[in-house]
């Protein structure tokens, strides 16, 4: 599925800037980000509220364009694709998981696992098996024909990592996924990334939490829309 | 082809079996819109085919000529006895056939109330004096016997051909044929018996009665003349009549109206007064069915605007939908669900609900018409193509009406719906 390959990096900014408009105003939400995310490896990004933190990783996740720059995934620039072909990268490259879950609530643990395969076209017996192993992989094999309400925060935050996990994304994104769940399950859930990242998984993930943030290879400080500075690892900008 | 979109329309109707009682109530303006349409189509194709049928009975190819006493003949009545002379003459009907290339038959009628009598019981008839050819015109089955033939003229014989509901009337049965039956004061053999129309009533009267005795013209004018002799409210009128009708029938149809118009102006000439009245099937078929066309254009208005109403319920519900997925729509498109995806499934929902609220409504709309015709004895027909068309209106109406509130929620930024609360 991660079949676009480039030279040992998963994705690359060039000079990124992003600018909202508020009538007048202005809001340079991203104000020059130069950085590449080599594959295998696990950042953190931190920094204060409104530095800019969720508008990069929605960036780096093709849910938003660029107001400025280039955005190599993969070695293919996606900063000027239209919507259909951004949806299609988001399909077939990227996996996401949110600090609310976000999991469709009328649907079981196995209907909101398959819904990326749905839209890949999956035929049921296949997504239906897909959908049992990446369960057992998260633990809630038993839960398949559970509704979300009936789980626990840190097991849907489960479902939405194997929901993350069906498209063998070559990045995953995760946004304060810690951020709604009490600190050890927390733990529990940060242990499940890291096992994922030892697996080969690109992994870049939105945090408060520096205790967290300590098992990442790399951490990123953002602040006001830029790079304060990098940590970790023997990789740079 | 279909199989393609056989998983969104499973989504779509499990969506909407969530809410069940919503959606039921969302479709409630398309199944009695098209409920409506289907049952008053019924009940006006029922009534319109009954005249139009009717109509068709007294022949599209022929044109009814009648006596009439004119206006100023029927005010000065008030005169004890005197004698009136109108109406049509033999020479009309052989002017008629002479004139007109168009014309391929006449046919004379000279009609005379008698007292008919068999046995011990009696009914009063409407004695037809007319020729063999009325009996082409006026096709109906032939019971028992035969009907009048030329050798019969050439006779001058009593014959009578009676009807159906004469013969029963005056208890006899398919082996009065042969027997004879006195009319006024002269006996005449039953040569035949014949069905009739039988009264339908209304406006429009077939050329037969259920009352008709058959007998040659000949013999019709030499036995009672052309004199008779009315007695109205004490006061005695008598009346010199010739003939009563004239049916003309024309070679073709798109010649009837051209004919009518020149027997009109023919008869205008040779007649003093106007003592005649000319009668076009074809005109009132003709009339009928622009009736039946206007008809069906306020019908359709009314479906229309019952549709409209019932489209404008389901834009209404599904742009609620909307803004209470968009959440959901937020969630599919950050896994990579397309624009036109997001489209297809809302718009899949509004036409499985319109659609199958037009199926309950054709169900709806063919049990009314069945409990109608079986209640009130009103005779109704549903088309088939009325079934077709509301089917597919209702799947228009989906299409229409679900298209805004589908494109509506397509075009939501992902980043911002995944944001709503
Ligand atoms: N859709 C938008 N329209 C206008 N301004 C926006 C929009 N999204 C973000 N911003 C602004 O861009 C800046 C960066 O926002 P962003 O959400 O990336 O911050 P963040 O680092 O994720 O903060 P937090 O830690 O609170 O989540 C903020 O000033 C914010 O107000
Ligand atoms: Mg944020």
């Amino acid at each position: 599925m991660s079949s676009l390959s480039s030279n040992g990096i998963a994705a690359q900014l060039e000079d990124v800037h992003k600018d909202y408009h508020m009538g007048s105003q202005v809001v340079k939400a991203l104000a020059g980000i130069t950085i590449s995310f080599q594959t295998g490896s696990f950042w953190a990004i931190l920094g204060p509220s409104g530095s800019g933190k969720s508008t990069l990783l929605n960036l780096l996740g093709c849910l938003d364009r660029p107001s400025k720059g280039r955005y190599l995934l993969s070695g293919h620039d996606v900063s000027t694709l239209d919507d259909d072909r951004l949806s299609d990268m988001r399909l077939r490259h990227l996996g996401f998981i949110f600090q609310s879950f976000n999991l469709l609530p009328q649907s079981t643990v196995e209907e909101n696992i398959q819904l990326p395969l749905y839209y890949l076209g999956w035929n049921a017996a296949d997504s239906a098996e897909r959908a049992r192993d990446l369960a057992r992989k998260v633990g809630l094999e038993e839960r398949l024909r559970h509704r979300p309400m009936e789980l626990s925060g840190g097991q849907q935050q489960r479902v939405a990592i194997a929901r993350a996990l069906a498209n063998n994304p070559s990045i995953l994104l995760a946004d304060e996924p810690t951020g709604n769940l009490d600190s050890a399950t927390g733990k529990e859930i940060m242990g499940m990334l890291i096992d994922l990242n030892r697996q080969g998984k690109t992994i870049i993930m939105v945090t408060h939490e520096r205790t967290l943030a300590e098992y990442a290879s790399h951490r990123l400080y953002m602040k006001d829309g830029m790079i304060e500075r990098i940590e970790g690892g023997d990789s740079s900008c | 082809m279909l199989s393609k979109y056989v998983r969104e329309i499973r989504l779509g109707i499990n969506n909407l079996l969530l809410h069940k009682l919503r959606s039921f109530l969302t479709m409630l303006g398309v199944v009695f819109g098209v409920g409506s349409v289907i049952a008053m189509l019924a009940v006006g194709e029922g009534a319109s085919q009954e005249a139009l049928e009717r109509i068709r009975k007294l022949g599209s190819q022929n044109i009814l000529i009648s006596s009439a006493k004119s206006i100023e003949e029927e005010s000065a009545t008030n005169v004890r006895i005197r004698m009136s002379v109108y109406g049509l003459l033999y020479e009309d009907e052989r002017r008629i056939a002479e004139s007109f290339p168009s014309v391929k038959n006449t046919v004379p009628v000279k009609e005379i109330r008698k007292q008919a009598r068999l046995g011990e019981r009696s009914m009063e008839l409407r004695v037809v004096g007319t020729t063999p050819k009325w009996f082409d015109l006026v096709q109906r089955p032939i019971i028992s016997g035969r009907v009048l033939l030329p050798r019969d003229f050439e006779a001058h014989g009593n014959v009578v051909v009676l009807t159906e509901h004469g013969v029963r009337t005056l208890l006899a049965g398919e082996n009065t044929v042969g027997q004879t039956v006195r009319l006024g004061s002269e006996y005449f053999e039953v040569i035949g018996i014949v069905q009739n129309a039988g009264s339908i009533g209304g406006d429009i009267q077939t050329p037969d009665q259920e009352i008709d005795a058959y007998i040659p013209i000949n013999v019709a004018r030499e036995r009672f003349g052309d004199y008779f002799v009315k007695n109205v409210a004490g006061s005695e009128t008598r009346e010199k009549v010739e003939l009563h009708q004239i049916i003309v029938e024309v070679k073709s149809v798109d010649q009837v109206e051209p004919t009518a118009a020149g027997i009109l102006a023919m008869l205008k000439r040779f007649h003093k007064k106007e003592d005649y009245r000319v009668s076009v099937p074809l005109t009132l078929l003709r009339q009928a069915e622009a009736t039946k066309r206007t008809f069906n254009i306020v019908l359709g208005s009314i479906a229309g605007i019952s549709l409209l109403v019932g489209g404008i319920g389901i834009m209404n519900i599904m742009l609620a939908s909307v803004t209470e997925r968009t959440r959901e729509i937020g969630i599919r498109r950050a896994i990579g669900a397309k624009k036109r995806q997001i489209v297809l499934q809302f718009l899949i929902e509004t036409i499985v609900l319109s659609t199958t609220g037009g199926l309950i409504g054709i169900g709806i709309g063919l049990l009314i018409p069945w409990m109608i015709t079986l209640l009130a004895g009103m005779p109704t027909v549903v088309n088939a193509y009325s079934l077709v068309l509301s089917l597919g209106i209702s799947m228009g109406v989906g299409i229409i009406f679900g298209l805004y509130p589908a494109v509506r929620a397509s075009n939501l930024d992902p980043i911002v719906a995944l944001r709503h609360e």
